[in-house]
């Protein structure tokens, strides 16, 4: 392994790394700004031009507030919660390519941490995994209400978990891989995945909600039942990891969501600006191609949020083991029939 | 010393002390998260091994599946560690001797077995690949994968029909 390779590819973790920072911190700001004109309001606007300036303030005051600790046996675990909500939250970034290969000082370089052949398989145990920072956090805080609210979060997550692995079937059924990187690649021009997997696409889209806590799922946090939620006892910068994390969550989603169905990096008439304009002209444009998609889909969120009301804990089980598994279920067989349409034929005759 | 070697000493480490205090501590929410911190460390070493494919499975099926519901059951039941059953001298003694008998087979495996990983880079197989691995399951272990599948399914509907019981009563 060359030091070069090493300087190369830390230097994609870091920037990759302070880019999910920045989006999380102004994607609270945007909620705000969507919110305020959706309930037709003004929002923020006291710090910086347009309220710019107020995520940094909001950032200041949960440092400087004062930090409480309940009474709880399990100081250790208590903190341990946030600290993975946060850390699971941003290594899923690690898989996801950001860009086609640029080619500067003679040699290639990705834009991507790493190119390993399960990535899809890595962002769903990392998502298993998310789930433990928010049961632990919500048992050592050592409150009724956390506990219910952390049970409430956990198992809505391992429930949509299964919908979402098998909605994803259908589509790794058509591309053959597993690699987040081929998948993009094989959407090149306009073959984007949602095209030919629709339904998989709405699967996944609606356990994406799930698995972030957003509206109209979010009742881990439905403060008329719950207080707060699981985080109801955490407080300073404890808290704003776990508010933090959400919407770091948020970001890799539609970053995920982009990347598997909406074509990545691609855009129409990326061949013939490769041609015309350099390899590197083009990446700048696929970076910038991926990063509207993205945003749309952070404003798709934030839409939903100010628009649909929660729904009933019974409604979101029963949407998410009676409806959504079945059809993705049937998903994955109408798949197998069109992929072997000709052989089927064969075998009948025809 | 290579980095791999210092890697597995501190993998080896980690899963043999968690393994301990999985049983050695009291509170039952402690041994449940000593015990997924262990299969971490297992995902580690098959890591070690380029068994990609199979580290993420592990941790998948271990960390994210089996020991979530499991640490659900300890929240909700609430139990009281404290309230230790007192076990009888004979059950003791028992324990250990099968401990010390299934140490001798483990030995017996380990001293007979012969690493697979070398036979497999000579023939120029990548065998971390998915596609390598689902070929051999489907070609070669066909009805051993078949089986294990319909194992699967009758224990999810067996699962379902537990919890309808009372439904179905009415």
């Amino acid at each position: 392994m060359d030091s070069t390779f090493i300087i190369e590819k830390s230097v994609v973790i870091l920037v990759v790394f302070a880019f999910t920072m920045l989006m999380a911190m102004y994607s609270t700001w945007a909620e705000r700004k969507v919110a305020a004109y959706l309930q037709d309001r003004v929002g923020p606007n006291r710090a910086g031009w347009g309220g710019l300036l107020q995520p940094l303030a909001d950032g200041l005051k949960l440092f400087s507030k004062e930090e409480f600790e309940p009474n709880t046996p399990n100081r250790f675990l208590f903190f341990t919660g946030p600290a993975i909500a946060m850390s699971t939250a941003l290594i899923t970034s690690a898989v996801i390519p950001w860009g086609d290969r640029f080619h500067l000082f003679g040699r290639d370089i990705l834009l991507q941490a790493t190119d390993i052949d399960v990535a899809m398989l890595y962002i769903f145990g990392v998502l298993s995994i998310g789930v433990y920072g928010i049961m632990i956090g919500g048992w050592a805080s050592n409150n009724k209400f956390s506990l219910i609210g952390a049970i409430r979060a956990a198992s809505q997550m391992v429930s949509y978990e299964v919908a979402m692995g098998l909605s994803i079937i259908a589509l790794l059924m058509m591309t053959g891989t597993l690699s987040l990187r081929e998948i993009s690649a094989q959407q090149a021009g306009m073959n984007w995945n949602v095209f030919y997997q629709p339904l998989s696409f709405l699967i996944f889209l609606i356990c994406a909600f799930a698995e972030t806590n957003r509206t109209p799922f979010d009742l881990a946090e439905c403060e008329t039942e719950l207080i707060g939620g699981y985080h109801t006892e955490y407080s300073s910068m404890k808290m704003g990891f776990y508010l933090f994390a959400e919407y770091a969550n948020m970001f890799i989603s539609s970053t995920i969501l982009a990347v598997l169905f909406f074509g990545g990096y691609n855009y129409p008439g990326m061949s013939w600006v490769v041609e015309h304009w350099g390899v590197n002209i083009a990446n700048v444009f696929g970076i910038g191609a991926l990063f509207i998609k993205l945003c749309g889909f952070i404003f798709f969120y934030m839409w939903v949020r100010w628009t649909i009301p929660r729904f009933r804990y019974d409604q979101l089980m029963h949407l998410g083991w009676r409806i959504l598994i079945p059809l993705s279920i049937f998903n994955i067989i109408i798949t197998g029939i069109v992929l072997l349409r000709v052989e089927i034929m064969a075998y009948l005759g025809f | 010393m290579s980095i791999i070697l210092i890697l597995f000493c501190v993998l080896s480490f980690i899963t043999l002390a968690t393994a301990f205090l999985t049983i050695y501590s009291r509170n039952p929410i402690h041994s449940a998260i000593y015990l997924v911190i262990c299969f971490f460390s297992i995902a580690g070493h098959y890591l070690l091994l380029n068994a990609q494919f199979l580290a993420i499975v592990h941790v998948i099926v271990y960390s994210g599946a089996i020991m979530i519901l499991m640490l659900f059951t300890i929240m909700l039941m609430n139990l009281n560690n404290r309230n230790d059953v007192h076990k009888p001298r004979i059950t003791r003694l028992g324990a250990i001797v099968l401990f010390i008998l299934m140490c001798v087979v483990l030995i017996g495996i380990f001293i007979n077995s012969k690493p697979i990983v070398g036979e497999y880079i000579s023939t120029g197989e990548d065998y971390q690949s998915i596609k390598v691995l689902g070929k051999i399951l489907l070609n070669e272990y066909m009805v051993p994968f078949e089986f294990a599948s319909i194992l699967l399914l009758v224990a999810m509907i067996g699962a379902v029909l537990l919890s309808k019981k009372e439904k179905i009563t009415k």
